[in-house]
Parts: C-alpha cells; structure tokens; sequence
C-alpha cells in the first residue's frame, strides 16, 4: 500500500521535503513509518517522543495501523502566537 | 473568522467579523513579533508555518471549547504564515459576548489553547544572520 507523508517545521527540515510517498506492507503501522524516516534520518530520534502524528486530519498513537491512501502529518511541538 | 492568512492581517476586519448587536462586549488580542527573544537573543523576524486544514479544525474546536464554558459568543482568530518582520501581527483573537467578564476570560483561553495545540510552528532569526525554530512553553 501507499501512504502519503507531510512533514513540518525542524522534521520537513531534518527530512529535507514537505511530502513524500511511501510504499508500506500490509498492516504496517505509523510507528513503522517513523522508524522508516528514522533509519534515513538518525537526528530523528530525538524528537520522537514529541512529535504529534495526525492521520488523515486526527491525531493518532504510533500502533494505529494503516490503509492504502492515508495521509499522516508529522508535528513538533506547537510554535504558534 | 478562522483562517490561517498569508498576507497582513487586518485587524479591524477581524473584530467586525464579530460583531453581532446582541454581544456587548468585544475583546481583541493581537500578538506581534517581538524584537527580543525570551532568551535575550535580538531577532530580525520570524517564519511562521502552518498545517492549514488541522490548525483551522483545532480553531474550530478552541471556539466550541469556548462556547461550551461561557455561553453564547463569537470568536474570530487569524493567525499569519510566512515570513514576518519585527512589529508585524502575527494572530489576532477577537471574542464578543454579552458582557466583559467572559470576552475577557474567553479571549485569554482562546490565545493558550491556540498556542498549546494549534498546528503552527515558528523560526525566529536573529541579527547574527542564524535562525532556529522555537517551541512554546508548557
């Protein structure tokens, strides 16, 4: 399946685009997604445990697992006002 | 009115988006980028990046929040993205209601929980030409 990836702030940075297209297995899960990025990004590890997920608009855990076509969001803490 | 701008916000136009007779009360906070960091540092400006569709959603539901707590109001908030200048609005927040008591507590809660959730992230720059996002306190 494909999942569609959108990363912000310091992640699209560390990651070096805003979206990207992965091919996952069947029944993979966000966490999986992450460790994926992680393996391509070591500076990523850090930030784990800070970093909301949404997919497809709703905040989710990392065991939630995946269908072809979602979209996850990849946020760090919120920098607003 | 809640709406993630590219462009300047026009204040004024965000506190008439609230301005329904019944609500006598209208309180407005705009937040400007400051020339000094809370560490000191001086900053040149701030970048500003939004996901547009989830910081709209999490707007939605500060404003129900809202609502739920204090009663009937309205609640306008706009919050710029881009690159923005020292002295530049950065977010607006107006909130009308029938009275002071609770457009002053509802603008208050409105600007934390938007700082707290909202999806909006920020660079500063500083005058030494580096530059580093920023994350809000809990």
């Amino acid at each position: 399946m494909n999942v569609r990836v959108f990363a912000f702030a310091r992640l699209r940075e560390l990651l070096g685009e805003r979206h990207r297209e992965l091919r996952l297995d069947d029944g993979a899960r966000v966490a999986d997604v992450w460790e994926r990025l992680e393996r391509e990004v070591p500076e990523l590890a850090s930030l784990r445990a800070s970093t909301r997920v949404a997919r497809n608009g709703r905040i989710v855990a990392g065991d939630e697992t995946l269908r072809d076509g979602d979209e996850l969001a990849f946020m760090p803490p919120s920098g607003g006002g | 009115m809640l709406a993630i701008a590219r462009e300047p916000i026009d204040v004024a136009a965000v506190e008439a988006a609230v301005g329904a007779p019944e609500f006598g009360a209208v309180v407005t906070f705009v937040g400007r980028v400051r020339q000094r960091a809370d560490d000191g540092q001086s900053v040149d400006g701030l970048t500003y990046e939004a996901h547009e569709p989830l910081a709209v959603e999490t707007f939605e539901r500060i404003v129900r929040e809202q609502r739920e707590q204090h009663g009937a109001l309205e609640i306008a908030i706009v919050h710029r993205e881009g690159v923005l200048d020292v002295g530049e609005v950065a977010v607006v927040v107006s909130v009308a209601a029938p009275h002071r008591r609770e457009a002053f507590a509802a603008c208050a809660a409105t600007i934390e929980a938007l700082k707290q959730q909202a999806p909006i992230w920020k660079k500063e720059r500083y005058a030494d030409g580096s530059a580093r996002w920023r994350e809000n306190s809990r």
